[in-house]
């Protein structure tokens, strides 16, 4: 019984909307809640969070009470860890990279990294592609539209 | 009032045709029907790039641009559907059933021919309806009060949430989700800063160009990523001389138009259901009134020209509740009332009368950019069609 329960898409989002909610709530309630005639900062959060929790349950109830559907499955069928590894971690060397050597190196290690996570991708194809997009990339972020953000940096 | 309708949409004109707002325009339809071809990208995705682009431009070119990109992916995206059977945006997977043997037929030229004059059809009508109906709700506009916005707004939340596709209460929930997004930062009343954590950068609250990008961009591609394999591409060979359709084709073509584009202008009258659901329902529609409706599936015209207009009619129309009270009917039109609100427009009931700019500027570049579309998908096809030669991974 709690193992197939353990295989529902609904388990896992009902769960995780009910501690949602009930996060929100106990936060809110740190808040001045106020009155309902004079509402503080604390209440429409804490009547979103109630709600939420609400509806977390509700959406755990339906878990509980269907049955497991046919091809039902917690994760889609092809599993492109390096992919979405690849994906997720571009914007993240792109933060990193741009905080201390700038945007130039920014774009294209993001860009780089992005892109390897294509199953027919080569560091040679990656490497162009990402060069090609660094370069009016560049421009047109630092002298078309001005962003205060440099080029090159070194802050260490 | 129809006379005012006249005048606020020659003012719209002369809007709309200041040379750079007619660049903007232009650089959206192109990039959107590009998008629209390409397999695999969509609407969406590439509105949530362009977003972080928008702050560069006034707001009204911003607004022509990103519509641009909306409406000419609808172009592009049948031309898809037609000659490789991939139904990759949504609104016309449904043309893939009538389109795909049409072209194993060898007449898939004269499709794409219809698939444009239907698009045109509808799109007119789409507009035509936004032009005259828009006065009169800005005229109940003018008389709404807090109760009545505060109605309107739970009318669109609620709507956005249940009319969606798949479940309602989880619709709900995302919807409780996006307002505890829109909470974080400081407190309009009071000041107070709420669910910061303590980091300065949330005060403002969240950056709406950094939530599209996470929810739209990149989950997009994450959910793309290595999933389409090889394209058949031997029958992409299609010229401007295939375009044309035959004289029975065409009478049995133009009934269906005007029923899908009468279906899709009123879908798009309610929030929610945007121009996906409107093909579904036209295609359905018109095989239960055609007089063969088991032909349907091996390449009807009629199967073609109606979803199409239909989801025309319906992109136009969508922009009604949208522009003209700021219920979005689906995520591409709440990107665009993003956008607006980038440029510290409030969207609402009172667009129309304080901004009547970026109102009536869009309506004209509606006309504008559809004549755009059709001129640059009729005679130059034969490069829309070496578009999807390109291997896509």
């Amino acid at each position: 019984m709690f193992v197939t329960l353990l295989k529902k898409r609904d388990f896992y989002a009902g769960g995780i909307m009910t501690l949602l909610g009930a996060g929100v709530t106990l936060n809110a309630m740190s808040y001045n809640t106020g009155t309902l005639m004079h509402m503080g900062p604390g209440m429409f959060p804490f009547i979103l969070g109630m709600t939420l929790t609400f509806v977390g349950v509700l959406i755990f109830g339906t878990a509980v009470v269907t049955p497991l559907g046919e091809d039902e499955r917690i994760l889609p069928v092809n599993k492109e860890w390096l992919g979405w590894g690849c994906i997720l971690a571009g914007p993240v060397f792109f933060i990193v990279l741009g905080h201390y050597f700038g945007m130039a190196a920014a774009t294209f290690s993001c860009v780089f990294v992005s892109a390897m996570g294509d199953n027919q991708a080569t560091v040679k194809s990656s490497a162009l592609l990402a060069a090609f997009i660094t370069v009016p990339g560049c421009f047109l972020f630092t002298y078309v539209l001005q962003l205060p953000f440099p080029l090159f940096r070194w802050a260490f | 009032m129809i006379g005012q309708a006249f005048t606020d949409l020659w003012y719209g004109f002369g809007v709309a045709f200041e040379p750079h707002n007619l660049m903007w325009c232009f650089i959206g339809v192109l990039v959107g029907n590009m998008v629209g071809v390409l397999p695999g990208m969509g609407p969406l995705a590439t509105i949530s790039i362009l977003l972080p682009l928008t702050f560069g431009i006034k707001p009204v070119g911003a607004i022509l641009m990103l519509a641009g990109v909306f409406y000419g992916a609808q172009y592009g995206g049948a031309i898809c559907s037609i000659l490789l059977n991939l139904p990759c945006h949504p609104p016309h997977a449904v043309t893939c059933l009538d389109g795909f043997p049409l072209t194993k037929q060898g007449r898939g030229g004269a499709a794409l021919g219809i698939t444009v004059i239907s698009s045109f059809v509808g799109a007119s009508w789409g507009i035509t309806e936004m032009i005259f109906l828009s006065p009169i709700l800005v005229s109940v506009a003018l008389k709404f009060g807090p109760a009545e916005i505060c109605s309107l707004m739970l009318l669109g939340l609620l709507a956005g949430s249940t009319l969606a596709r798949g479940s309602p209460l989880k619709g709900v929930a995302m919807t409780i989700c996006g307002l505890l997004i829109g909470i974080v930062g400081s407190d309009i009343e009071t000041g107070t800063p709420r669910f910061t954590f303590g980091i300065p950068n949330l005060f403002d609250g969240v950056e709406i160009v950094a939530l599209a990008l996470g929810l739209f961009g990149i989950a997009e591609f994450m959910k793309s990523i290595n999933q389409l394999s090889e394209v058949d591409t031997k029958y992409t060979s299609v010229k401007f001389k295939h375009l044309r359709p035959t004289r029975d084709e065409m009478r049995r073509a133009w009934p269906a138009m005007l029923r899908g584009t009468l279906i899709g202008s009123l879908c798009a009258l309610i929030p929610g259901t945007g121009p996906t659901i409107a093909s579904f329902i036209s295609y359905a529609t018109e095989k239960k009134i055609s007089k063969t409706p088991e032909k349907f599936g091996t390449g009807m015209i009629e199967g073609v020209a109606c979803p199409e207009a239909s989801t025309h009619s319906s992109v136009q129309g969508d922009f009604i509740p949208t522009m003209s009270l700021g219920i979005p009917g689906d995520a591409v039109m709440a990107l665009i009332l993003g956008a607006l609100m980038i440029q510290g427009i409030v969207p609402g009931p009172q667009l129309i009368s304080e901004h009547p700019d970026i109102f009536w500027g869009l309506v004209a570049s509606f006309w504008i950019g559809n004549i755009m579309l059709v001129v640059l998908n009729v005679p130059m096809i034969g490069i829309w069609v070496k578009l999807l030669t390109i291997p896509y991974r």
